[in-house]
């Protein structure tokens, strides 16, 4: 705070120093949506290989030990990597700004919670170097497979989760502290705008469950090395009671990647439908029950492994019951669009196809949630077709929508419409493609983490794969888009879009190195 | 807006922030007595709870006419070579009669051994009824090179046992726990 | 036509076709609704909430749509002011709560059902290993030969390889099949001997964990007979692809028969390990054995896969003391992967084994392991 108070007339440090021992917000979102960009291609290529590999029946290009590594690498480098650091990245630049604040409430840790991440990624990669290769029993590296039948490099997978842990704590700390110490004068809760709502509430969600994810692979440590039996039955442990704690973290962890995604597409659509956003208070309401709900749905994940029928009948009706607040925002966003005055530029574009998209996602989450069907559905195609709608064309379009509509705020020169739009199409095509076929493939018997299948996957995986090519390749013109927007461009001017409401839009474009040192005048915050 | 009093606000609110860490951390490890506590309550994992102490009175007018099939099952977990098995496959008990059934173990290694079985019951409703007055399971086995046992299992089924249950399997795992330094002495002496 | 637009064309044509090559019946796209009353009824329900769904979807999406064609500033719309109101908010609160309870009703239904194992006529256990499952029936009486036996993935390496075409059932065909009658409520006991497995068939809608040191138990009463094809559903390593189930429903007096010649067989199986083979017998069968068995791992080529799968060629054991290899292959090498072969293979197929790679991959010991050698050597320990 401080500090930030005491050079708030000078510009940033020059050099790598800058990024190095930077406080200011500005420059650690920056920090933090550049090394989630970087994951997302690295995430993206374990993805790549996996889908070259599935393209046709037999093994083709890896080992299947290798093919385990790639699914478990893919599922951690995206969840920890590339979607949960770009939603820190974006409520870095965007809350203090949303709200009046002069940066962060507690930047020297802000600087400290971006920098531990690309340590824990670098351990993380380098098991994949390692003569007993990387981690391979999958992203919820279920016990015993990652405690007695684990790799060697188990140890680093462990390290690198409770560093990425830290990091997400630190940086939830700060977001809670700010939203709730450093808004502007006259900023009241619920005049806040729902990017910092669903934010607060996501914050929360990280400090109540990421400890418990510490807490779980603390235990695995212990009993890899130390001889405890907390997964082990031979010394009265219970593997199943691994799953029940990595899914009491990892059912809100879901939502920790969703939540955030709701308050950028609140944002957006009302811009582009210039229209305000329809049942502000309900959706506040929904978040905070989907973020209560989301404690007590963590067995759905556990259907088949023997819970007695009253258990699986209270996760039945409990996950059900999400349908509602959840549906509650959908038909929020709709209304929000209906009778509005819209124009289609790219965010708005990605933020329709993540109502569509997402809401898809939700609809086969709700058949899910029917224990008998899930049966069937459990562990199959069907859920990796289930949890990609909602993470790919939902959480990861949300956070390209975000990009394009704040980059001129960022820059301060509008980005290239027409490659934006080339993007979406491709994108948009190219995620149908890759995952559709899936939801066919489970149904008809595919089990997810296989690296090969019977004959009759061989069509649908085929052309799953070259949805995957199509999406991947795709997401290079985003590079392209970012980089040309911060050379240069057409200026962008302080509203940047003609129906965009808030106080970020009241700056100038790109946003000076230090805003609202000064309060904002209270009559610029408007009822949401 | 005052720095000072927004430090102190921002140091308070860490304080809280930090603790709720540090307890959900706790909550994570207080998440294993928990379970054992529900499991003990509902049998939810078909785990069969320890030692029948109490007093059990037993009179033949008292038994019930129904009768319910038990079935044995032995398995050994992998990196286990004992030859384990139940010497009944199933026995047929009225509720509250005491039954005595034997298992045999021997050790096929020419070294010593430490095995723990571990018992499971299905359907899992039924592990809280299954009361084991005497059971190989509650302590480890200690067999020396081709040593072979017969080991008990005295057990009656609670008369509350829902009527709905007619069988049920108790399942035995045998695990290999010979600590590491045995298994290593037994290479040196071969 | 512009030779672009026949490009198009012709990759579409060519998409097309290469989809319906082997485009197969409607059991592709969707569920299977199998040969059990459950598994129809999973089935049924999962019709019902997707029919939900599409018409939920149709209405949202519909007025979605509208607007966007509509209500577009191009059009020259003007937005409306409106923001709020509590009267739709209950409404759509309450219309999905109460779908979601006509949803939830037939749900709780079948999952009773479901979960109603009383009152079985068989018992089989099933028993998950990396990567193979172990079938056991229960007996009834002490004095009863055990019937239990692996189930082993029968596709070659070489299929897999891509090196041999791939046969109709390729990675769905196993050595030994469960066999069950048909019309009988069967109980399975489900259980694992190493990491978490999961059984699953589609066809009878069963799927269940198998725990290591834990019972799980389900039930299926299948109606016709016939082949259900089936594979593990949760990753248990490196070979989780290919550990398929295989379950044979026969006629009740078919099923009879072939029970009993399998309890024929495990008394004979005791006996025949007094044969005496060749070199060149042995050699032939060995080859058969290690493919299906041992290659997974140590390759066929018997380079292995180090460091977690040794080579076989030149390696210290296979080339060195005759009895330690044996006793490897029949124990393993506990905190290895190599696993305990003395009860998944009989001992002249033991006796094989032992014989091809101490003679293949380079290795030239010229011993011959006779059956009986290997069977006095797994008699000693009992």
């Amino acid at each position: 705070m401080s500090a930030a108070h005491d050079d708030h007339h000078h510009g940033p440090a020059k050099g790598l120093r800058r990024w190095l021992f930077t406080t200011n917000h500005k420059d650690i979102g920056t920090l933090y949506l550049w090394f989630s960009f970087a994951m997302f291609l690295l995430g993206g290529s374990f993805a790549m290989v996996i889908r070259a590999e599935l393209f046709q029946p037999g093994l083709q290009l890896v080992d299947p030990n290798f093919f385990n590594q790639m699914t478990t690498m893919h599922g951690l480098v995206m969840v920890f990597g590339a979607v949960m650091p770009a939603f820190v990245g974006l409520a870095n630049w965007m809350l203090p700004m949303m709200i009046g604040a002069p940066d962060m409430a507690l930047p020297r840790m802000n600087n400290w919670s971006f920098w531990i991440l690309p340590f824990a990624f670098a351990m993380l990669a380098s098991t994949l170097l390692m003569e007993s290769g990387a981690p391979n029993f999958g992203w919820t590296f279920y016990a015993p497979l990652s405690t007695t039948y684990a790799p060697d490099s188990v140890t680093f997978f462990i390290f690198a989760v409770h560093i990425m842990g830290a990091s997400s704590i630190m940086g939830s700390i700060n977001i809670i502290a700010t939203i709730l110490n450093l808004r502007a004068p006259g900023m009241t809760l619920m005049k806040m705008p729902l990017f910092v709502w669903t934010w607060l509430i996501t914050a929360y969600l990280l400090i109540a469950v990421m400890p418990v994810l510490a807490g779980v692979v603390t235990m695995m440590l212990f009993d890899i090395h130390f001889g405890t039996s907390f997964f082990n039955a031979a010394g009265g442990g219970d593997p199943v009671l691994f799953q029940h704690v990595f899914w009491f973290f990892g059912h809100p962890e879901v939502y920790i990647m969703i939540l955030p995604a709701f308050g950028v597409v609140s944002a957006i659509i009302p811009t582009f439908a210039r229209k305000r956003l329809f049942g502000y208070d309900s959706m506040v309401y929904a978040t905070a029950s989907i973020a209560f709900l989301s404690f007590i749905v963590w067995a759905h994940h556990m259907f088949t492994v023997g819970m007695p029928i009253a258990g699986e009948l209270f996760f039945m009706y409990a996950t059900m019951l999400i349908a509602v607040p959840t549906g509650v925002k959908v038909f929020n966003w709709v209304a929000t669009m209906f009778r509005g005055s819209m124009t289609f530029e790219t965010p708005m574009l990605f933020a329709i196809a993540f109502v569509v998209l997402f809401t898809m996602g939700g609809f086969t989450g709700l058949m899910l949630a029917v224990t008998p069907a899930d049966f069937q559905y459990h562990d199959t195609y069907f859920v990796v077709a289930h949890f990609h709608y909602v993470l790919v064309p939902g959480a990861v379009f949300s956070i390209m929508a975000a990009c394009y509509y704040w980059l001129p705020k960022w820059t301060g020169y509008m980005y290239d419409e027409r490659l934006g739009k080339l993007h979406f199409w491709l994108s948009f095509i190219g995620v149908n493609i890759l995952f559709f076929p899936q939801h066919f493939l489970g149904l008809a018997g595919m089990p997810r983490r296989i690296p090969d299948y019977a004959l009759q996957f061989a069509d649908f995986n085929w052309i799953s794969s070259i949805g995957g090519f199509l999406f991947g390749a795709s997401q290079l013109i985003l590079l392209v888009v970012v980089i040309k927007c911060i050379k240069g461009g057409k200026k962008a001017t302080a509203q940047v879009w003609e129906g965009a409401q808030g106080l970020e839009w009241t700056v100038d474009s790109p946003a000076p190195y230090h805003t609202f040192t000064t309060p904002p005048d209270p009559k610029l915050i408007h009822d949401q | 807006m005052a720095n000072a009093k927004n430090d102190n606000a921002n140091t308070k609110l860490v304080k809280k922030l930090f603790l709720i860490t540090v307890g959900m951390f706790g909550f994570g490890f207080a998440m294993v007595p928990m379970y054992d506590v529900i499991c003990d309550i509902t049998g939810l994992n078909g785990k069969t709870s320890g030692r029948y102490t109490a007093e059990l009175e037993q009179s033949a007018e008292q038994l019930e006419e129904r009768q319910i099939t038990v079935q044995f099952l032995a398995q050994n977990n992998e990196g286990m070579s004992w030859a384990f098995r139940a010497n009944d496959p199933q026995v047929k008990v009225k509720p509250g009669e005491v039954k005595v059934v034997s298992y045999q173990a021997k050790n096929v290694k020419d070294y010593a051994m430490t095995g723990q079985a571990i018992p499971s019951v299905a359907p899992n409703e039924a592990a809280q009824y299954l009361k084991k007055i005497e059971c190989f399971c509650f302590a480890e086995q200690d067999l020396a090179p081709g040593e072979e046992v017969e080991m008990a299992l005295r057990f009656f089924v609670d008369k509350d046992i829902p009527k709905h249950i007619t069988k049920l399997t108790l399942s035995y795992s045998l695990f290999d726990i010979t600590k590491e330094q045995n298994a290593a002495e037994s290479v040196a002496v071969r | 036509m512009l030779p672009k637009a026949k490009l198009w064309l012709g990759l579409v044509v060519a998409a097309l076709t290469m989809l319906s090559t082997n485009l197969q019946a409607a059991w592709d796209l969707n569920m299977t609704q199998g040969v059990t009353q459950i598994s129809r009824e999973t089935y049924d329900i999962h019709m019902t909430i997707l029919w939900w769904c599409v018409a939920i979807g149709v209405v949202v999406f519909g007025v979605m749509l509208w607007s966007i064609i509509n209500h577009r500033k191009s059009k020259g719309a003007v937005s409306a002011t409106f923001h709020e109101s509590v009267k739709v908010e209950i409404v759509w609160t309450v219309i999905p709560f109460i779908i979601l309870i006509l949803m939830a009703i037939p749900a709780t239904d079948v999952l009773t059902k479901a979960y109603d194992t009383t009152e079985s006529e068989l018992d089989i256990k099933i028993t998950g290993y990396q990567w193979r499952w172990e079938y056991t029936y229960l007996r009834q009486n002490a004095d009863d030969e055990e019937v239990s036996f692996y189930s082993i993935m029968s596709t070659s390496r070489e299929e897999i390889s891509n090196e041999l075409p791939k046969e109709e059932h390729y990675l769905l065909d196993v050595d030994k099949p469960l066999v069950i009658p048909v019309n009988k409520k069967v109980r399975f006991l489900i259980t694992s001997n190493d990491v978490i497995h999961a059984w699953w068939v589609p066809d009878f809608a069963v799927k269940k964990d198998a725990i290591p040191g834990f019972i799980n138990e389900s039930w299926t009463i299948v109606e016709e007979p016939g082949v259900y094809r089936g594979q593990c559903a949760e990753l248990c390593g490196i070979d989780h692809g290919f550990m398929p189930i295989v379950v044979h429903a026969l006629e009740q007096d078919e099923y009879d028969a072939w029970y009993a010649e399998q309890q024929e067989n495990a008394r004979m199986t005791r006996e025949m390990a007094n044969t005496v083979v060749t070199m060149s017998e042995s050699l032939e069968q060995g080859e058969e054995v290690y493919n299906r068995t041992c290659a997974g791992c140590h390759q066929v080529n018997g380079q292995g896969l180090p460091p977690t799968f040794p080579a076989l060629a030149d390696n210290a054991v296979v080339t060195g003391d005759l009895l330690e290899n044996i006793d490897v292959l029949i124990n393993g090498r506990p905190g290895t992967p190599m696993a305990a072969f003395g009860r998944q293979l009989t001992p002249v197929e033991l006796a094989a084994v032992t014989t091809y790679i101490r003679n293949s991959f380079g290795n030239t010991t010229g011993d011959l392991v006779q059956p009986a050698e290997v069977n006095s050597i797994i008699q000693a320990a009992q």
